[in-house]
């Protein structure tokens, strides 16, 4: 009697593994299609509002794969097999040595709509090499301040040297990536960023070991982001709409600014991986990513937020005042892209960064 | 006969050998390879020099990192040591049987969370929001919040919580191993319950404290997770200075030769432990 109830049992739980089974692959388009497309991102590409519309048009399924800085995707790609990956989400400023690395395929300008990218974005001294394009920028943003616009002035985060105002003591969170936050202590001292150089970096040194002490933590994006949204600070340098944006819905006073001497501008491209078996495929998400459509739930990424590349964006009155679309005439002319540093003085900055961090 | 048994014996250590020469004597050789190579112009040149180590000793910021792991890992061992033994003690000799395994169960329920969930909800417990701040406040401890996370004393707490638990699993161990025997026979020759203690079953669970402090040196030298989380960066300590070198130089020959500077300390320890180290005892 026994050994009939486990029978029953048995296949009853056979049948339900079955349904279940049978469920999750119905509603999968790799099944019916049998295509995928393999892309290497940052993880604002990972949300499944972004990626439905393409999937579904294509009956295809996109393979997402995330990492956290290009030093850390070019040892992926290492340990890859030539035609593992389509297409790449690369920081603008590094379109240039992955496409010497003969990792990017050449794209055919016609295929974008040049028209509707804001000028300053459209950087073909970043993204060409000998008149050939090889990535297209989709979404660009500000390492610059994030507050809390309730617990703080906004009128003095208008002022990049708000980050060692005593003032806000203890209420500081630092993002840890040396290079934008050097620059912004860079453009707090007056000196121009594209015109860094090592001879500046004691002066720099001694700003960040002033930051330090009036901060109350140095951390990635998750912590500062954490430590704004539960109160234990006010600001985030190095932060901006990338950080706040997003948890805007939950608490409004989180906001973010350029400040009047400038700030920081970072943007990424997206390109297709030269050894990829599905070109076309691949050539046809990017042209959805900077469709208006695709531009429009880019912008708004459940990861992060960011201003869309494409003008012509889809999204609300809502979402621009969030991202200060009016503003960004101004933002973006008094902006600068993140340094490219030679080896020397990059080893350089991460040695006084790291010296900051043990202060 | 004997060639049959040796070949048995090699069926048996085989596979294990077969895993360790894989993935940890090639991978170890690799990376010590790497730690000679250099990077030059982003990529990476293979012409072998001690560039890197001899970078890791001149700069003082390394050194530090070095320091600040040690006197991390050393203060997390011995409180988790000093909170561990009582709980082991009174698991093995106070608590009925019957109620041991509920006990034992209940230590290793932190186990049972992600590490890095763990981590954030003691952030948000020592937040200046958190319970302990409202807490005091609510006591007139202090007149504001206060905030106890981003420092070295939260990563220190956040470690403890973990390795309490390891250690009292090993000491636990190593004392219901001890023959009651041992304690009668004092007692019958007149020593008291705590020279008992201090003279029988304190030396003979050495070797579960030690077992125990040895895996929290390890693991808590090693680990980037929790200061990461839990210190805010108000120091550094030796994995996180490893992680700057990853992520944001992508500079694998300079990683690769502070974590081998972190596994010769690592094993330092463990020369300087093996005396107590008897795994057959757990």
């Amino acid at each position: 009697m026994q050994k009939v109830k486990w029978n029953i049992l048995t296949k009853a739980l056979i049948v339900l593994a079955t349904a279940v089974c049978g469920l999750m692959l119905a509603d999968n388009p790799v099944l019916a299609a049998g295509q995928e497309l393999n892309v290497l991102t940052w993880c604002d590409h990972t949300d499944p509002d972004l990626l439905r519309a393409f999937e579904q048009k294509h009956n295809v399924r996109i393979n997402m794969k995330e990492y956290d800085g290009t030093g850390v995707a070019l040892a992926l790609l290492e340990q890859s097999q030539p035609g593992d990956w389509d297409v790449f989400v690369v920081d603008s400023i590094d379109v240039k040595r992955v496409a010497k690395l003969g990792l990017l395929a050449p794209l055919n300008e016609k295929d974008f709509p040049w028209d509707d990218i804001f000028p300053e974005i459209r950087t073909p001294q970043l993204h060409n090499i000998d008149g050939k394009l090889y990535a297209v920028p989709e979404k660009f943003g500000y390492n610059t301040i994030a507050y809390n616009n309730k617990n703080t002035d906004p009128a003095d985060m208008r002022d990049a040297a708000v980050l060692w105002n005593p003032k806000y003591k203890g209420r500081i969170a630092i993002y840890d990536y040396y290079i934008p936050v050097i620059e912004m202590v860079a453009i707090g001292l007056g000196i121009n960023p594209a015109d860094l150089n090592k001879s500046h970096l004691p002066a720099i040194k001694e700003k960040l070991f002033k930051m330090k002490e009036m901060s109350a933590l140095v951390g990635d994006v998750v912590q500062v982001q954490t430590a704004l949204a539960t109160g234990e600070v006010d600001i985030i340098a190095g932060g901006g709409e990338f950080s706040v944006s997003v948890l805007h819905k939950e608490n409004p006073a989180l906001d973010w600014v350029l400040p009047n001497q400038g700030g920081v501008r970072w943007q990424q491209a997206i390109g297709v991986f030269a050894a990829s078996k599905k070109k076309d495929l691949a050539l046809k998400f990017v042209q959805y990513i900077l469709s208006p459509e695709g531009q429009g739930r880019l912008a708004t990424s459940s990861c992060y937020w960011a201003m869309p590349a494409n003008s012509k964006a889809t999204l609300t009155a809502e979402q621009k005042k969030i991202l200060r679309w009016d503003e960004q005439p101004k933002f973006l002319a008094n902006s600068y892209f993140y340094l490219q540093p030679d080896e020397d003085f990059d080893k350089a900055m991460l040695d006084v960064w790291t010296q900051m961090l043990q202060h | 006969m004997q060639e049959k048994a040796n070949i048995k014996g090699w069926g048996f250590i085989g596979p294990g050998l077969l895993w360790t020469v894989a993935f940890f004597a090639i991978p170890l050789l690799i990376m010590a390879a790497y730690s000679l190579f250099q990077r030059v112009g982003g990529r990476i040149v293979t012409d072998l020099s001690l560039n890197n180590y001899l970078a890791f000793f001149s700069k003082p910021h390394h050194l530090n990192a070095l320091v600040n792991s040690i006197e991390v890992t050393l203060l997390t061992t011995v409180i988790s040591i000093l909170l561990a033994y009582p709980l082991a003690y009174i698991l093995a000799y106070r608590v009925p049987p019957r109620w041991q395994r509920i006990a034992l169960m209940m230590a290793i329920l932190p186990f049972w969370t992600s590490y890095v969930v763990r981590s954030y909800s003691w952030l948000l417990v020592l937040s200046n929001n958190g319970v302990i701040s409202n807490v005091m406040q609510w006591l007139g401890i202090v007149d504001g919040p206060i905030s106890l996370a981003n420092s070295r004393a939260a990563t220190v707490l956040g470690f403890v919580h973990f390795f309490t638990m390891l250690l009292t699993l090993t000491i636990f161990a190593n004392l219901v191993q001890i023959s009651p025997n041992y304690r009668m026979a004092a007692a019958d020759l007149g020593a008291s319950r705590w020279q008992a203690f201090w003279r029988i079953t304190l030396p003979l669970s050495i070797p579960g404290v030690m077992v125990g402090a040895f895996l929290t040196i390890v693991l808590a030298l090693g680990d980037y997770i929790t200061p990461q989380i839990l210190g805010g960066f108000r120091e550094v300590l030796l994995p996180q200075a490893i992680m700057l070198q990853i992520q944001r130089q992508a500079d694998f020959p300079m990683a690769s030769a502070m974590s081998l500077v972190l596994m010769a300390v690592i094993s330092i320890i463990f020369l300087l432990f093996s005396r107590w180290l008897k795994i057959e005892r757990m």
